[in-house]
């Protein structure tokens, strides 16, 4: 079943102005359980397309429907939901709550989804065993360094048990290491647990590791090729 | 976790929350203390006019606080004797007959006020007793006078020595009598102390032609708060047509007015104080939603709900406020004790005391310790605060996600 379906989506900035078209018709599906990687150079529209699937913008044109779901159709609130119960984010500059410890930020989402205690305190458990980051758990991110960071900023996407997880560049602030390890901990977790990730990347160590690479330029899909 | 969430954002740049705090402990500490002396200094006057001569109420015939002439007199029946039985909160009354006389001795001769009043009740009511400066205090069934400091110097006369009174008593009959001097009282307002005589009130009546009448019944009430229910109930209780029923205000509307206008200065000056002090926390507000507009737009991505980012950010607001708060009403505590205990005292500033004294009041300001002082502080400044923190609201409503994240 299609876990994403867009239909001619076209996001102009400034349509009244001088207008910026950043997005000209993006017809694409992503399946549950795919690894895919958006890839493209500066400007293509990366993030764009990315924000639009997430819900945190939206399209001037087009149809997208995400699990079954019409998102253009929610309202802001509704939308809010959705993002909360359907969809993880990873973000290039991790956006961890700076207040909060490691096992605060992960557990924060699922306080949000009103989960017992009981329930936030084992998955926030698992979480940062999966990530590698146990003895994190009580740093805040300003006494984590980069990769550590991300790897909260992985966890806290997975807390919620989300139907995918979108990461917008998530390796561009992180060196080789960091970033291989935290490569090796999202496909792991899409293989061993079926969880569907989309990148948008022009990191070729990430594109190396996608199984499916779909290339943006000038806001339209060039190329969608299926790899490994 | 909204809790914990506000309170550690309150403590990431320490030094603006610290300034912020210590504007709002300074204008919760001083306007405490300013309305807790202010009001301090209205009790004691009250309570001093209420000692020194009109009670909390009065009951008179009606039309005689218009004219006050010894014709409108009330007659003391026993619906009048009986009301400290059926009034709840109404103590004793105490009547008295007053009127205006030619005093002599020798060959000074004075305009007085007579005052015909119980010894034992007027004592209870004014403590007249304490202010005897010489001599003994006199009995119901004296007849003898108190007379006042300042009478007895315009009269020239000492303990012991007669004076003569002359005036006109009810219905115009002749009124003249002779009383040995018993004692001299001392008012601090130098107008009483100039024109006070008291006699036992059955030798006025008789003095006057006047039987089992009364000029006034001044009220001692179990409580001054009681005032207003004790005057509901005697205004059901008496008849309107018969009698006038006058509570402190409607005696002294000058000090009424003297108190509105002292208050009216007090609230322009804390409004000024709260208008300084709300530009500061808009200020730290502006600060912060500018400063926190890319988090916020962490927040809304994840899937908070802008009414709980809202929340989150009013009770991190409010929390910051009730801070200045508590440790301003805790620094006050002591402040207020203190100068309820050690009341601030102007007697020896001469000029001061004397404007003082001319109203009738001791020139002593104590503060008072009322609790409605303190938490009428947390609720301004929770209102204060709150409408600020409308602004943060509007831009956590207004925020778009992708663009804060850009920030």
């Amino acid at each position: 079943m299609s876990l994403i379906t867009t239909k001619g989506i076209t996001k102009t900035y400034n349509p009244k102005k001088i207008p910026v078209h950043a997005l000209r018709g993006i017809d694409l599906t992503i399946e549950e359980g795919e690894f895919t990687a958006i890839v493209g150079p500066s400007g293509s529209g990366k993030t764009t397309l990315l924000n639009i699937i997430g819900g945190l913008d939206r399209q001037t044109k087009g149809e997208i429907r995400v699990d079954g779901v019409n998102i253009s159709d929610l309202s802001d609130n509704k939308l809010i939901d959705f993002r909360k119960n359907k969809i993880g984010f990873v973000f290039q500059s991790y956006n961890l709550i700076p207040v909060f410890t490691a096992a605060e930020n992960i557990g924060f989402i699922m306080l949000l989804q009103k989960k017992t205690k009981n329930e936030i305190n084992s998955r926030v458990m698992d979480l940062l065993k999966s990530v590698g980051i146990e003895e994190q758990k009580n740093k805040r991110p300003n006494e984590m360094s980069g990769g550590q960071q991300q790897r909260v900023a992985v966890a806290r996407a997975l807390a919620s048990k989300p139907k995918f997880v979108l990461a917008d560049e998530p390796t561009a602030n992180l060196d080789s290491k960091s970033t291989a390890d935290l490569l090796d901990i999202m496909e792991n977790l899409n293989k061993n647990e079926g969880i569907t990730f989309v990148f948008s990347t022009h990191d070729q160590r990430v594109i190396d590791r996608a199984h499916r690479v779909v290339t943006i330029e000038d806001g339209k899909v060039i190329e969608d090729e299926r790899v490994g | 976790m909204i809790l914990k969430l506000a309170w550690r954002n309150i403590w990431r740049n320490k030094r603006r929350t610290l300034i912020t705090v210590a504007s709002i402990f300074f204008a919760v500490l001083f306007s405490i203390f300013m309305n807790s002396f202010q009001k301090g200094a209205w009790v004691r006057m009250l309570d001093n006019v209420v000692n020194y001569y009109y009670g909390y109420a009065q009951i008179h015939q009606k039309g005689y606080w218009e004219e006050k002439t010894i014709n409108n007199v009330l007659e003391l029946n026993d619906e009048l004797w009986q009301l400290p039985t059926q009034i709840d909160g109404l103590e004793q009354i105490i009547p008295r007959l007053e009127t205006f006389a030619l005093l002599s001795s020798g060959e000074h001769t004075s305009g007085m006020m007579i005052v015909g009043t119980n010894p034992n009740a007027e004592d209870r009511l004014t403590k007249l007793k304490s202010r005897l400066t010489e001599g003994t205090y006199f009995n119901q069934r004296d007849k003898v006078l108190l007379i006042a400091e300042g009478v007895k110097d315009l009269l020239k006369v000492s303990l012991g020595d007669t004076l003569i009174i002359l005036t006109q008593g009810y219905h115009g009959v002749n009124a003249a009598g002779k009383y040995s001097i018993k004692g001299i009282v001392h008012f601090a307002s130098p107008d009483l102390n100039k024109r006070m005589v008291y006699l036992p009130l059955e030798e006025t009546q008789d003095l006057l032609g006047a039987p089992s009448m009364a000029t006034s019944l001044a009220l001692r009430l179990n409580d001054r708060d009681d005032l207003e229910d004790v005057i509901e109930q005697l205004q059901t209780q008496l008849d309107a047509d018969k009698y006038e029923i006058m509570d402190w205000q409607s005696m002294l509307p000058d000090l009424v007015e003297a108190q509105k206008t002292d208050a009216a200065g007090n609230y322009i000056f804390l409004l000024v104080l709260y208008l300084i002090i709300s530009f500061g926390i808009f200020g730290t507000i502006l600060m912060m939603v500018k400063e926190r507009e890319h988090e916020f737009g962490i927040l809304l991505s994840i899937g908070m709900s802008r009414g709980l980012l809202a929340f989150s950010t009013w009770v991190e607001i409010l929390l910051m406020a009730l801070l200045g708060v508590i440790l301003g009403m805790l620094a006050a505590l002591p402040l207020v004790h203190y100068f309820k205990v050690n009341p601030i005292d102007f007697s020896e500033y001469g000029e001061m005391a004397e404007s003082y004294e001319k109203w009738g009041f001791d020139p002593i300001f104590p503060t008072v310790m009322d609790a409605s002082l303190f938490y009428s502080q947390a609720i301004i400044m929770a209102i204060i605060t709150s409408l600020l923190a409308l602004f943060a609201i509007w831009k956590i409503y207004k925020l778009k996600p992708v663009e804060a994240m850009r920030e």
